[in-house]
């Protein structure tokens, strides 16, 4: 029997899949799926297939309803989606982000080679562990009251530098420089700031991390070495976290408003999730002040953090910040709705960009992306499980021309989070980490089992697939030798 | 009696199913399902307890609006709730006494985080009784 998605895709070549509007009565686009057709056997789920389509009925949405090759079944949107509407008469929604609001990765390089590490491996990563206030229901080691923290919202991670954490530098290699303009503190409930207020600096729960990793594979050189990345060997440290409960908290208001919005104007959805309402109503324009707030507190959160780390590894090591580097290669947001202006069938428009599990992938010589980096591209980071690697990317033309710039952002999940922690233990996990020579922290044993690698597609793939059809091109891969998790 | 409510699997996030013989039973469960994620219950005393009131369009959201305002009451208060005393309920309102405790680290093993109860896959259903579902992203 022909495989079940054969009946529902038309292949366009090996990387690009379209789910025809014929699929569902209602779908205002297509989708189209990046992947190959061994990852299509692999991770079928009619339920992706209908998340797609489902975002194919927002209102003045453009091109299509794209997934990228990490897609998973989420909630509203999948995981690894990407949409783009009109600001005119388009709509913006929520569910397009997601609960965790500026959830990204930043990245940062060293001057270390592996085996000035590994003799302190465990001292480093008992310090980050330690220095870094992670796992569920902790607390961050910044006070700030709520006058203050409605700065945090306007200003992001230049916040975080005025108040010592970080460098002027970080800013520059940040997307957005850090900090989304239009954040309007008066738009974010109370509620949102009574829980965003005792959680900022902290790591939290789930598949947040800090990942020591080494280079070990260089694909380009040229890309590699403007990011300060030499050679095998060297290594790295990648931070991934978002905006705590004040994003979570953001995104529920506001999917109760949108909800009643959808009401109000009339809007037809397959999926109350997909609230939302029209860019330009106000409905809208408060929910994406009140996101910049969040993506806004999590560049803080991210800054403070990167800061402790840097503090960590001073402090293990016993050598200066410039003696051991630690400079910001990039930050990237991976669940955040933009207004970019892009070029729609011959014509320039603006567009409200949704990237939910997605991460924006500008080419060289964009206006948006650092000087330094002008002449390879927006670099991308892909984490992938802990036990096994992460990718450095860079941006490309072709995802400008056909995924709003975007391109993936992680392995996808395969196996849910009660059946990793069923068939697989914890303690087990981090014994067969350690005989791979990965030391791991993590403040609960059940969470470790839940983010194994059993429980990811393979990330390698799912970036040759972005690689091959061209949305973002490889230029290094890192193997993990240390990892904290809540 | 039967167990009130029981887990679904879904890819990236958790379901929670809740039974009861009316819409109370079953909301109750369904915050039981809650908290039973977080951590394991037996463990838990109740040493305090919380009034919570919300409101909303439909039962539906109001299932919503209820166990956002549970997952609330823990991301600020650090409280674990086990027992909910459903005091009234219609379709646009809820009124309860929620008992638990402040986490105590030496006796409670904190499992997973919850960030929100959502819209996805939703449901009110009567039947005999009531079953409730909501997928909660963690």
């Amino acid at each position: 029997m022909a495989a079940p998605w054969k009946e529902i895709v038309n292949k366009i070549d090996d990387y690009r899949w379209e789910i025809p509007k014929s699929y569902k009565q209602g779908m205002i686009v297509p989708g189209l799926i990046f992947t190959s057709e061994s990852m299509l056997t692999h991770i079928w789920e009619e339920q992706v297939f209908q998340q797609v389509a489902n975002v194919a009925f927002l209102p003045g949405i453009v091109g299509r309803s794209l997934a990228m090759p990490d897609i998973h079944w989420g909630y509203g949107f999948p995981i690894g989606g990407v949409a783009a509407t009109r600001i005119q008469d388009g709509v913006v929604s929520p569910g397009g982000v997601g609960f965790d609001i500026n959830c990204g990765v930043r990245l940062l390089r060293t001057n270390l080679i592996e085996e000035e590490v590994r003799p302190e491996l465990e001292k480093l990563i008992d310090a980050l562990f330690v220095n870094i206030p992670s796992g569920l229901g902790s607390t961050g080691k910044i006070r700030v009251s709520e006058s203050e923290l409605d700065k945090v919202l306007a200003k992001g991670s230049q916040w975080a530098v005025e108040k010592g954490y970080g460098e002027a530098e970080d800013i520059v290699v940040s997307e957005e420089s850090g900090c989304m303009k239009g954040a309007n503190p008066d738009k974010v409930s109370s509620k949102a700031k009574k829980r965003g207020i005792p959680q900022l600096g902290t790591l939290g729960s789930g598949n947040h991390f800090i990942e020591v990793e080494v280079v070990e594979e260089i694909y380009d050189r040229d890309a590699a070495m403007a990011m300060g990345i030499n050679d095998v060997g060297q290594v790295l440290v990648l931070i991934h976290t978002g905006s705590r409960g004040f994003g979570h908290e953001v995104c529920g208001d506001y999917i109760r408003v949108l909800g009643e919005a959808v009401r109000k104007y009339g809007i037809n959805l397959p999926d109350r999730q997909l609230a939302c309402a029209p860019v330009k109503s106000p409905e809208g324009q408060d929910y994406l002040a009140a996101m910049a707030c969040a993506a806004n507190y999590a560049w803080a959160n991210r800054q403070c953090i990167a800061h402790w780390v840097r503090e960590s590894f001073i402090k293990v090591l016993g050598k200066s910040r410039r003696e051991l580097g630690l400079e910001q290669i990039y930050d990237v947001a991976h669940n955040i709705a933009k207004i970019e202006e892009h070029t729609v069938n011959g014509k320039k428009q603006t567009l409200c960009v949704h990237r939910k599990g997605a991460t924006r992938a500008f080419p060289a010589g964009h206006p948006d992306i650092p000087e330094i980096y002008k002449n390879i591209g927006q670099p991308v980071f892909i984490p992938g499980d802990m036990g096994r690697y992460s990718y450095i990317a860079v941006g490309t033309d072709i995802a400008m021309q056909e995924t709003f710039g975007s391109t993936c952002h992680g392995a996808g999940r395969i196996q849910s989070r009660s059946a990793a922690k069923r068939s697989l233990r914890g303690a087990d996990i981090a014994q067969a980490l350690a005989a791979r020579g990965i030391t791991v922290r993590a403040g609960s044993m059940g969470s470790l089992a839940e983010e194994a690698s059993e429980a990811y597609k393979d990330v390698s793939e799912v970036v040759e697939v972005t690689h091959k059809a061209g949305i973002s091109l490889k230029v290094a891969k890192a193997v993990p030798i240390g990892v904290t998790k809540g | 009696m039967e167990k009130g409510f029981e887990i679904i699997d879904h890819t990236a996030d958790v379901g929670i199913a809740a039974y009861g013989a009316d819409m109370k039973q079953a909301f109750a469960n369904a915050a039981t399902g809650l908290f039973s994620l977080i951590t394991e219950l037996d463990d838990v005393q109740e040493a305090l307890y919380r009034d919570i009131e919300v409101t909303a369009t439909d039962k539906e959201s109001l299932l919503v609006e209820w166990l956002n305002e549970l997952i609330y009451q823990f991301d600020t208060e650090n409280i674990i709730l086990r027992r909910f005393d459903i005091t009234e309920l219609n379709n646009t309102r809820l009124r309860a006494r929620s008992y638990g405790e402040k986490v105590d680290s030496s006796r409670h093993e904190l499992k997973t985080g919850v960030k929100a109860a959502t819209y996805h896959l939703l449901k009110v259903d009567k039947d005999d009784g009531y079953r409730v579902q909501v997928i909660v992203d963690i």
